[in-house]
């Protein structure tokens, strides 16, 4: 009887597993087939045969291969300004003595939460257009830097909490002046942190399309997230060799960033890394 | 090497008095412990020797300077801290050679005396080594080498031993006493454990509630406990602390309990100096101090016994008396033939009078 | 140790902070206050009303709130009942339930198979929005897309997912792209209870269902409440079904998301938009606040 039931537990796993996985996977087999695919079909069959040729269209293509730059110019400045300045203020909210800091990081929180993209792309766009930069990838850059930036310092501090104070306070008693103990220790122990800011807030606006769709008119200056909505027939159907190879080329960057957190640190979890 | 000396420096944290108008002379040269229970406020009135506390009244004076607000690199200390606080990024040579490095030290310079030290710490194999591949009694050794070798003029521990297990924490002992021995640098120690004290010190401050309690050296704090808190805080088991009341006569005296009177006639007239006949008293007698005897005995309370706890060189009895327990310690390391019913005896020259209050008046 | 000293000053702590305060006032309390003046005016972006825009009191909030009309299709509340719809079907039922069964399913399961499943489902969480949306439409293609193939080969009847069930096909999708976060917390939290506990109730003879429902629900009841508000929050403001659907056939599925878009960039009425972006943020605001005080009390407790 127990043997019969530990079977039909098995066996109820396995199946669940099996659907789960179909589930999450097929949809996902159109992305890596259709791209070597020399016929545009909507349909995830295997290419015979197998080719590069449309890689090749989208290369040669100035505006698709502007439009990657873009994105890249996105993430990177959100990335970098984003993880600095949260690096500066969860340093300081960590190690000084203010009274309710940490009321102030709950409600900050709490108001990045209530004040999100989708429902602020009016004032954000007027914001926006008010201090002339629209169509800038700058405008872009600070929307996002402001978005995420009470999220990145709230996973920030984490990482300044789990530092004893014992570090830097040897550091001074060894007779370290605050610049050489930042220079020295709390740099260095703090970089995994960074790692982990940077790559989540890269990740974000790499993929993100709303914001630039927005922000962003002029075909120099669109990201590739928008850009993909420009390949299409002059009957209006998507080019889809076209369009299916770039998204997938679009995709790789998060992927390969996937593998290397994986690989680097084990895709731990930091409280919401990803709204 | 230079002195120390604290002038009614008082800590606030909010409402919280971490230390209480503390004033502390601690000789040049000398191993100086602070002891007490968790939150006295010991590891803070290191911290304001180091500078990374500041006081909120009173002064710091290290040497001939007064360095009440130095930050703490111009103080010339050095600590060793209870998690030790090596860098987990650094070598084991970068992490003892830091403190010449900010100084400006030349790395031929910085590479040599980190390896003067590292021998005469018995280190010198590890340098090339991270913290984490090291052992707990290894990366002790590390911190301590990082805190000598700059030479400073003071050397602060926050109980440095409190993450080693019991065998080496025996052995670490035996090594700092060593080390301060030869280099004579004034050192402050903080413990919460006496016998380290007892064991390290040339003198203890003993601290509760922020205060000092009593200041001396192992043996004074263990033969005269101020008061009842250190008696009671010193010694292992520490002071047996028997609540009586004080019969005073024309020219008798007596300590009464429950269940004995003892006669303490020959100290009549000291105690009549300081106290009243019939105030409530605390004896205090330490376990070494009592021994077994016959029925009778002027000098011998009636008692229990409770549990006996051979050690091997001694053996520890506990007894209860009425509703209060005494340790008695046995130095022949035999078990005492008797159980149930027992006479323990006092003597009358080695025993403690506290005031309820817990100050000691006869002793 | 009480406390300790501060490591920083507070001014140059201050300092350290400035250039986030800024960030934050600018990007992210200056758009909340602005947007509650903006629903009481008639603000557009172009024409007169773009110069020379005027208070008109709660006129734009009269017309979101027109009982009269507003469930009719492309209206407001018409956005707000499918909005509800997509968040009890996507993220209450579809997210967390799916996430927190194969967190349970690779409790003490290591090895190929869960690295499988797991780097499959958070791969779906990862890949950029307009990606996503290109496989699924592919995916959801009436004529050669993989699920009606699928269907075809279960002799069962094609259909035209995103002309017939839009709410269903996005609900599905999202489903699909945000369990990962419910699948990951649930991991982690229940990672964090002894084995112990569940030896002892083997030990005492109980079944897994019973053990399922006597130990590890009770203690992961916190994080199935957090779980349960943050997806709701995100699943609320998520904007990646236009990418799908455009909120059609005929604003069937068109979300609050998407209605607070159309009106203001698709019409350019930003008076109107400011309305439903308020009304937007409240409903946020309720629901952070509710999570806030949750994790207040499980401050208090620990």
């Amino acid at each position: 009887m127990r043997l019969v039931r530990l079977v039909l537990a098995r066996v109820a796993f396995y199946l669940f597993v099996t659907l789960v996985a179909a589930f999450f996977a097929l949809p996902m087999l159109w992305l890596v087939l259709t791209p070597f695919n020399p016929r545009g079909t909507l349909a995830a069959e295997i290419p015979s045969p197998a080719t590069m040729a449309n890689f090749r269209l989208v290369f040669a293509n100035a505006f698709a291969m502007r439009a990657l730059l873009n994105s890249a110019i996105l993430g990177i400045g959100a990335m970098l300004i984003t993880t600095l300045v949260a690096t500066l203020a969860a340093y300081a909210l960590s190690r000084t003595d203010v009274p309710g800091l940490d009321f102030l990081i709950y409600a900050l929180i709490l108001f990045s939460s209530v004040v999100t993209g989708t429902a602020a792309m009016v004032p954000i766009f007027l914001l926006i257009f008010y201090l002339g930069l629209i169509d800038t990838l700058l405008g872009v850059i600070l929307v996002f830097t402001g978005g995420l930036l009470p999220t990145a310092i709230f996973i920030m501090r984490d990482f300044v909490e789990g530092i004893p104070r014992s570090y830097e306070e040897s550091a001074l008693v060894s007779g370290a002046t605050p610049r050489q103990m930042f220079q020295d220790v709390v740099a260095p122990l703090v970089q995994p942190g960074m790692m982990v800011v940077a790559i989540w807030a890269f990740v974000h606006v790499w993929g993100a399309f709303l914001i630039p769709f927005i922000l962003l008119r002029s075909p120099t200056s669109m990201p590739a997230s928008v850009a993909i909505y420009s390949f299409y027939t002059e009957a209006g159907t998507p080019i889809i060799t076209l369009t299916s190879s770039y998204a997938l080329l679009f995709a790789l960057p998060v992927l390969v960033l996937y593998l290397l957190v994986n690989w680097r640190y084990g895709f731990r979890f930091f409280g919401g890394i990803k709204r | 090497m230079a002195r120390i000396m604290l002038e009614n420096v008082t800590r606030r944290f909010g409402l919280v008095i971490a230390v209480d108008n503390v004033s502390l002379p601690i000789i040049d040269g000398e191993f100086f412990a602070l002891l007490g229970p968790s939150g006295c406020g010991k590891t803070t009135t290191l911290r304001l020797i180091a500078g990374l506390e500041v006081p909120t009244a009173g002064r710091v004076h290290i040497g001939d300077r007064d360095v009440t607000g130095l930050p703490p690199r111009e103080r010339d200390v050095a600590m060793v801290f209870q998690d030790y606080a090596l860098y987990p990024h650094m070598t084991i040579l970068d992490n003892v050679g830091y403190p010449l490095k900010v100084r400006g030290v030349g790395r031929r310079e910085i590479r040599e005396r980190v390896g003067e030290v590292a021998g005469f710490l018995q280190i010198a194999e590890l340098l090339e080594r991270r913290p984490a591949q090291l052992s707990g009694g290894q990366q002790q050794r590390a911190a301590v080498a990082r805190a000598v070798v700059h030479k400073p003029q003071v050397f602060l521990f926050d109980e440095p031993l409190s993450n080693l297990d019991a065998k080496l924490r025996l052995e670490a002992r035996g090594f700092l006493k060593h080390l301060q021995h030869e280099l004579g640098i004034t050192t402050v120690y903080v413990t919460h454990d006496q016998a380290e004290a007892l064991a390290l010190a040339d003198r203890i401050a003993i601290m509760n509630q922020g205060r000092i309690i009593q200041v001396g050296t192992p043996l004074e704090v263990y033969r005269r406990p101020q008061t009842t808190f250190v008696a009671g805080f010193i010694g292992n088991p520490p002071m047996n602390l028997v609540p009586c009341r004080l019969e005073v006569g024309v020219d008798t005296a007596h300590l009464v309990g429950t269940t004995f009177r003892l006669d303490l006639t020959s100290l009549r007239d000291r105690l009549a100096l300081t106290l009243r006949d019939g105030e409530e008293v605390i004896l205090g007698v330490r376990p070494e101090h009592l021994t077994f005897c016959g029925q009778g005995d002027s000098f011998a309370i009636p008692a229990e016994t409770y549990a006996i706890q051979p050690l091997g060189a001694e053996c520890v009895v506990i007894l209860l008396v009425d509703s209060t327990t005494l340790s008695v310690r046995l130095f022949t390391g035999e078990p005492p033939q008797q159980t149930g019913r027992v006479w323990v005896g006092v003597n009358p020259e080695r025993i403690l009078v506290y005031r309820k209050s817990g100050e000691l008046v006869l002793g | 140790m009480t406390g300790g000293a501060p490591i920083l000053s507070r001014r140059t702590g201050f300092f350290f902070l400035l250039p986030s305060l800024g960030f934050v006032s600018l990007f992210i309390l200056f758009p909340f206050v602005w947007v509650f003046y903006l629903s009481f005016t008639n603000q557009t972006l172009t024409g007169v009303t773009a110069i020379q825009s005027r208070l008109v009191g709660l006129a734009n909030y009269h017309r979101l709130l027109d009982f009269e009309t507003w469930m009719t299709s492309g209206q407001f509340g018409n956005a707000l009942r499918i909005s509800a719809q997509f968040v009890v079907g996507s993220a209450l039922i579809g997210q967390a339930l799916l996430g927190l069964a194969i967190a349970w399913a690779f409790y003490r399961w290591r090895g190929a198979f869960r690295e499988i499943v797991y780097t499959l489902v958070i791969l779906a969480w990862i890949i950029p929005d307009v990606v996503v949306a290109f496989t699924w439409m592919a995916f959801l293609d009436r004529d050669r897309g993989t699920l009606n193939a699928i269907l075809q080969l279960l002799r069962l009847a094609p259909v035209d997912w995103l002309i017939q069930q839009p709410v269903l096909s996005i609900i599905i999708f999202n489903t699909w792209r945000g369990t990962a976060f419910s699948m990951l917390l649930f991991s982690s939290a229940l990672a964090t209870i002894p084995p112990s506990y569940l030896e002892s109730a083997e030990v005492a003879g109980a079944s897994g269902w019973q053990k399922f429902r006597d130990i590890i629900l009770p203690l992961i009841r916190s994080h199935i409440l957090t779980d349960i508000i943050l997806i709701t929050l995100w699943t609320f403001n998520t904007f990646t079904p236009f990418l799908i659907t455009g909120g059609g056939p005929a604003f069937k599925s068109e979300l609050v998301s998407i209605y607070t878009f159309r009106i203001a960039f698709q019409f350019f009425e930003f008076g109107r938009g400011g309305a439903i972006a308020v009304a937007m943020m409240l409903i946020n605001l309720v629901l952070a606040l509710t999570y806030l005080t949750i994790l207040r009390r499980q401050g208090v407790r620990t």
